[in-house]
């Protein structure tokens, strides 16, 4: 019989801990996959966040750190640093980003560091128990907002990508979904120019993808899909913000 | 090599890079400037690299990382600087990560000052950061003992997998003295080849840096390593310098820029016949406990002088488990003790004393 589909070499054998439909998982194998087909496994170092995907060292089967809470992308920057010729990328929720690790992302994007972000938004803490996240929408609940977030009290949900787009240094910044076949198509093309963008030197790049969280978000997984497309997409448009110019 | 007259500061970036420092991650801070600037300039022209981070806890992230890679890498700050790189500095130490970072200390609390202080000895020794974790602290007295750790500290850190800390005070930073680079005694150094991840060219299984191990017994096993090694250290490393300790009457617990003024005051007091010894630690942890449970008979009394109100006093007392009474005289931030005040600190003990 022939092999019509292989598990991807940059995935370890490890079970993952992650709850049923959470699309951490889906994200890892994209992430996984591209590192194949650029066949940079052997020279690529990850670095893990601290959040749900704080093992992510277990699962892609490359070099690890793990960092403390936001701080990867400073991490990656000692790495890069020291070692300009290896594929470095950060593996980072939206918490662990775009709260306590927004002075890290900013001046990452700022410096150009030839590193790669790929930033998982569910807009939500999904480790500690569903806190409001900076990313929350209005009217969400979250643990810390159990009413729903409200604007007079948290402000409005943060736009990473479009304010990461604003760094000159932000080569690629991109933001993907993974709620359907055909996104989580576009979404791997997208990881996979930004990894090119790095291995050709262009600069910081990043790819947001909009995830599920159907255990806090408290939504069965294939609900937890229609939500993230009904809710999240309308307020985090998809598309490229900034792309390297052709030469 | 001849001897150079060097400011502390750059000083200790000639050694670092004699040492074969290559990485440099900093953030500005007063009294310790001119060691990141003086690595911006002499890094790139020794094929290294010097990033200014965005904030000292950035600055360690990057240490934690270019560590993890395998190469020598240093950074540096002062007192309010190095309580943010606190959280940095227990992962390096939980994940076994090799480093130097150098505290050129200020008076504190909070913003303090920016004149030479003693107040980080708690910081340094008993560590900011969460967990049971030790840093390796040296403390030099001078520039020429500055290299010459500065120049070690690489070593001990590759020798133990653990960060090391020099701390020298704001004066060490700021003086200038002549100095000769020597290589320090040979360690022989294992191999990063096994942890460092240099990536996996497709032949060996994943390196991971890390310091999770969410299973609890896991989690005591690799405790229970640490102190393992931890206790190697204590037996192994801890230094001090005796000062006219012969049938000394007290004697006096400095370390830094202070010991050399209680050298002045020692050595006023011989003049008049009073004999006075001192015991300078020359690394903070480990605490050199064994200089001062073999003291003389002779000694009566110690007495600590510090530039803070009274930290590696705790250290003295815990050390002489009691033996003898225990005074201190301190000065907090920039305000430095003399010699007569100690002088009349001594004299006041001693009239105690008979
Ligand atoms: C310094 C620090 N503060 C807080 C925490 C607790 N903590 C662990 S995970 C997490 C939130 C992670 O949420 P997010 O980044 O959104 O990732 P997700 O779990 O949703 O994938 C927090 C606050 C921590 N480990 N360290
Ligand atoms: S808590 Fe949420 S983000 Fe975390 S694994 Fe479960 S579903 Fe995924």
């Amino acid at each position: 019989m022939a092999i019509v589909f292989e598990k991807t070499k940059g995935l370890t054998d490890k079970e993952t801990h992650y709850c049923p439909g959470c699309t951490h998982g889906i994200i890892h194998r994209l992430v996984a996959e591209v590192l194949e087909e650029l066949d940079v496994l052997g020279n690529a170092i990850g670095v893990a966040p601290v959040g749900c995907s704080v093992l992510a060292y277990d699962y892609f089967n490359v070099d690890m750190h793990e960092a403390s809470h936001g701080r990867a992308p400073a991490v990656a920057t000692g790495i890069k640093r020291a070692m300009p010729n290896n594929v470095v990328f950060t593996y980072q929720g939206d918490g662990d980003l775009a709260s306590i690790g927004t002075a890290e992302i900013v001046h990452v994007a700022h410096r150009g560091e030839k590193i790669t972000t790929i930033f998982v938004n569910n807009a939500i803490y999904g480790m500690t128990g569903g806190q409001m996240a900076p990313t929350t929408l209005i009217g969400q609940k979250a643990t810390t907002c159990q009413d729903g977030r409200s604007k007079a009290h948290s402000g409005m949900p943060l736009r990473v990508s479009e304010m990461l787009a604003t760094i000159d240094g932000a080569a690629f910044v991109e933001r993907v979904s993974v709620h359907n076949p055909v996104e989580i198509r576009k979404a791997k093309k997208a990881i996979k120019k930004a990894f090119e963008c790095q291995i050709k030197g262009e600069g910081f790049s990043i790819v947001e993808v909009l995830s599920t969280c159907p255990t806090n978000w408290g939504i069965a997984p294939t609900e937890s899909l229609k939500w993230l497309e009904a809710n999240m997409i309308p307020y985090y448009p998809l598309g490229n913000f900034r792309t390297p110019e052709e030469a | 090599m001849a001897k150079v007259l060097m400011k502390g500061n750059e000083a200790i970036g000639a050694a670092a890079i004699q040492a074969g420092c290559k990485y440099f991650f900093g953030y500005p801070i007063t009294p310790q400037n001119e060691l990141p600037e003086y690595m911006s300039k002499e890094l790139p022209k020794n094929d290294g690299v010097f990033v200014q981070a965005e904030s000292e806890v950035a600055a360690i992230n990057m240490v934690y990382g270019a560590a993890g890679c395998g190469v020598r890498v240093m950074t540096s700050s002062s007192s309010p600087g190095i309580a943010l790189k606190q959280e940095g500095i227990t992962y390096i130490a939980g994940a076994e990560l090799p480093c130097v970072i150098v505290n050129i200390v200020r008076g504190g609390p909070g913003l303090g000052g920016i004149q030479p202080a003693q107040s980080d000895y708690f910081q340094s020794t008993r560590g900011g950061g969460n967990g049971d974790y030790k840093l390796l602290v040296l403390a030099p007295a001078n520039l020429q003992e500055m290299v010459d750790m500065v120049q070690e500290a690489f070593d001990m850190a590759d020798y133990y997998r653990n960060p090391v800390m020099v701390v020298g005070d704001g004066m060490i930073g700021q003086m200038m003295e002549p100095i000769e680079f020597r290589t320090p005694v040979k360690r022989e150094l294992p191999s990063k080849e096994g942890w460092a991840t240099t990536g996996t060219k497709g032949n060996r299984k994943p390196h991971i840096i890390n310091s999770l191990f969410l299973d609890p017994q896991g989690l005591e096993d690799h405790n229970i390593r640490l102190q393992k090694k931890y206790k190697t250290m204590k037996e192994n490393e801890a230094r001090y310098e005796a000062y006219n300790m012969e049938n000394a009457e007290i004697v006096l617990a400095a370390y830094g820029t202070t010991s050399r003024i209680c050298k002045n005051a020692i050595d006023k007091l011989k003049e008049e016949g009073i004999n006075i010894g001192l015991i300078r630690p020359q690394t903070l942890w480990p605490f050199p406990e064994k200089a001062f449970q073999e003291i003389p008979e002779t000694v009566k009394a110690a007495l600590t002088v510090e530039m803070s109100e009274g930290q590696m006093i705790d250290d003295v007392r815990l050390a002489l488990n009691g033996k003898i009474p225990t005074e201190f005289y301190g000065r907090s931030g920039g305000m430095i003790p003399t010699p007569d005040a100690i002088i009349d600190k001594i004299k006041e003990m001693l009239g105690g004393l008979k």
